[in-house]
């Protein structure tokens, strides 16, 4: 802002060409912004008047059935809760313990450098492609057919990364002075790990969380091929061990194969609205704890 | 030196200063040995999934290729392989991927750019937290939700406008593209950006630049490889998209001659017809799948470049 006051100070006025430029180039950006913005509240308010009133206690609460021609959605949300879970309870070892070993045990510089590449790779592989490869690797050689499980274990592999990152960056954070206190008073690694580093990322891991949880809510392509589309209501056990299809899965088949509109307009208010949710909840974390370390 | 004080620790704590404890130390020097085996197989994971999907990508995709073989494959330029004597020539998909991406880039890479040099650099703290809100909303919007609102606007609009047959096109999917692609262009635009040293742009406003002279002519050269890193990320989402893609896109294997087509990408080729496909036909889906790996593995490449050249 005080670069403003100091050419204007200058006395000569600016040339037509720079004032052109200027002008061309502050329109383009607020314009750029507003486009932007507008896309987004265009795409939320599109989506949430289609959709709302299409949800009723009905529709959430029961499953689909030909022969009443009912539609129901409960099943594709259980589905998606059980595969959240699973995904999460198997991804959160392995990519905080990743994290863990990258910055408290790796001495080598190389591996270290290894897994960080496998780790970017892995995050720039296309959903379509774990879709395939979870196919051919969880339901075809591990054979677990096409489940939910399948579905959940090939969404493991796609957010590790992302729990992976948070977890390190979060660990960065822990004060060196906090893991030599406590090394100082004799404690071996593994017990300065649990008890001092551990607890003081949870912020980040509680980050990773909701991050992955947005990204699996939102997948489609990768579990078309490894959990499939079936609506039938299950428990958890049995649910996670036969096919089903999540929240996206279900508004793809219905917008695209059967063209039920409505339904699917239905379930995209409820993932827009979820989005939201874990959107807040980030940031709501994020503060929380900012608060707390002071 | 974190891991020098580790080993002095260690020297000390095995001094013999109670040989009472020398037995319980020894378990606890086995427990630390195991605890970090264990981590240094979490670590591994990540590799081993790597290793995973490329090895598996290529023994699923190799064989149709050899009985195709490699030019028919890439270059045939029909793709019929339900037809009573199959044709599989991916150039259709190849090509319209290309033109897909280049043209989202069009679109997304100027409007991303733009609202990452305004909210980097221009906006007042108010105006920039919703921009960042939106764009992380614009991120979470899941791509099925993009393909159904892609659906019943664009599609429809696409029509109407050009009073053709069909709306859904390579144009359609053009748009969804550039829209997905914005959070990545943005984001990543917005961090290079910042980490502009403020020396130069001081250097620049003192010289008598106005403020957006300097954003655009000082602080954007200076973040320029860290923008194109943005650009290629944006590129690697595009070209990876599936099911947004595939329900605006048509889908039918055409080639991209223009812009209102009915087309397929790699991605979608492989998407739709995997759930009824068998024998050669499936095969050769797998080796869609190992082209679009390719593209993608190179992309990677080029963004790890750029952003280590970004570090430096």
């Amino acid at each position: 802002m005080d670069a403003s006051t100091n050419t204007n100070q200058i006395k000569k006025p600016l040339s037509f060409k720079r004032k052109a430029y200027i002008g061309t180039m502050s329109f383009l950006m607020w314009l750029c912004a507003l486009i932007t913005c507008g896309l987004v509240v265009f795409i939320l308010a599109y989506v949430l008047f289609r959709g709302l009133p299409n949800l009723s206690w009905g529709f959430v609460s029961t499953a689909p059935s030909y022969l009443s021609g009912n539609i129901g959605i409960l099943p594709d949300i259980l589905n998606t809760v059980y595969i959240v879970l699973a995904s999460l309870i198997i991804v959160l070892p392995l990519g905080v313990g990743a994290a863990v070993y990258l910055t408290e045990y790796a001495t080598n510089k190389k591996l270290a450098g290894i897994i960080e590449y496998a780790a970017e790779t892995l995050s720039g592989i296309p959903s379509i492609i774990y879709g395939l490869v979870g196919m051919l690797f969880f339901c075809q050689f591990c054979g677990l057919q096409t489940s939910l499980l399948a579905g959940a274990l090939t969404l493991v592999i796609m957010n590790l990364p992302t729990i992976m990152r948070t977890a390190q960056e979060s660990l960065k954070t822990v004060p060196q002075s906090y893991r030599e206190g406590a090394f100082g008073l004799g404690a071996g690694k593994w017990r300065v790990i649990r008890t001092v580093v551990l607890p003081n990322c949870i912020d980040g891991i509680i980050t990773g969380c909701i991050l992955s949880t947005g990204r699996i809510l939102g997948e489609s392509a990768a579990l078309l091929f490894t959990a499939g589309f079936a609506h039938a209501v299950n428990g958890l056990w049995k649910g996670l061990h036969s096919a089903g299809a999540t929240l996206t899965v279900a508004l793809y088949v219905y917008a695209k194969e059967q063209g039920e509109f409505e339904v699917a307009f239905g379930i995209a208010a409820i993932l827009v609205i979820l989005a939201l949710i874990l959107n807040l909840a980030a940031r709501m974390v994020g503060a929380y704890f900012k608060k707390k370390r002071g | 030196m974190y891991i020098a004080q580790q080993k002095k620790i260690g020297r000390l704590s095995s001094l013999p200063i109670v040989t009472d404890k020398r037995k319980n130390m020894n378990r606890h020097k086995n427990l630390e040995s195991i605890v970090q085996l264990i981590f240094l197989i979490l670590g591994l994971v990540t590799i081993a999934s790597v290793l995973l999907i490329t090895i598996y990508l290529i023994i699923a995709g190799i064989p149709a290729i050899r009985e195709i073989g490699l030019v028919d494959f890439l270059f045939g330029d029909e793709w019929a392989s339900t037809a009573a004597e199959p044709k599989y020539g991916i150039l259709p998909f190849i090509l319209t991927s290309i033109y897909g991406t280049a043209g989202a880039m069009v679109i997304g890479v100027p409007v991303g750019f733009m609202t990452a040099v305004f909210t980097a650099k221009v906006a007042p703290p108010r105006v920039r937290m919703v921009i960042e809100e939106s764009v992380s909303l614009l991120a979470g919007i899941p791509s099925v939700v993009y393909g159904l609102v892609g659906m019943l606007i664009l599609v429809p609009g696409i029509r109407k406008m050009f009073d053709i047959p069909d709306g859904a096109s390579l144009l359609a999917a053009i748009i969804v593209l550039a829209i997905m692609t914005l959070p990545s262009i943005i984001n990543v635009s917005i961090t290079a950006l910042e980490a502009v040293p403020k020396e130069y742009e001081e250097a620049s406003l003192a010289l008598g630049a106005t403020e957006t002279e300097t954003f655009f002519r000082v602080s954007v050269p200076a973040a320029k490889s860290g923008i194109a890193a943005a650009v290629v990320l944006g590129v690697g989402r595009a070209i990876g998209e599936a099911m947004a893609v595939m329900m605006v896109s048509g889908n039918a294997p055409n080639m991209p001659d223009s812009l209102f087509q009915s087309v397929r990408f790699l991605t979608t080729a492989v998407a739709s017809e995997m759930s009824y496909s068998s024998g050669l036909q499936r095969q050769a889906l797998f080796s869609i799948a190992l082209v679009l790996f390719l593209f993608i593995m190179l992309i990677n490449a080029l963004l790890n470049f750029l952003m280590k050249h970004d570090k430096e």
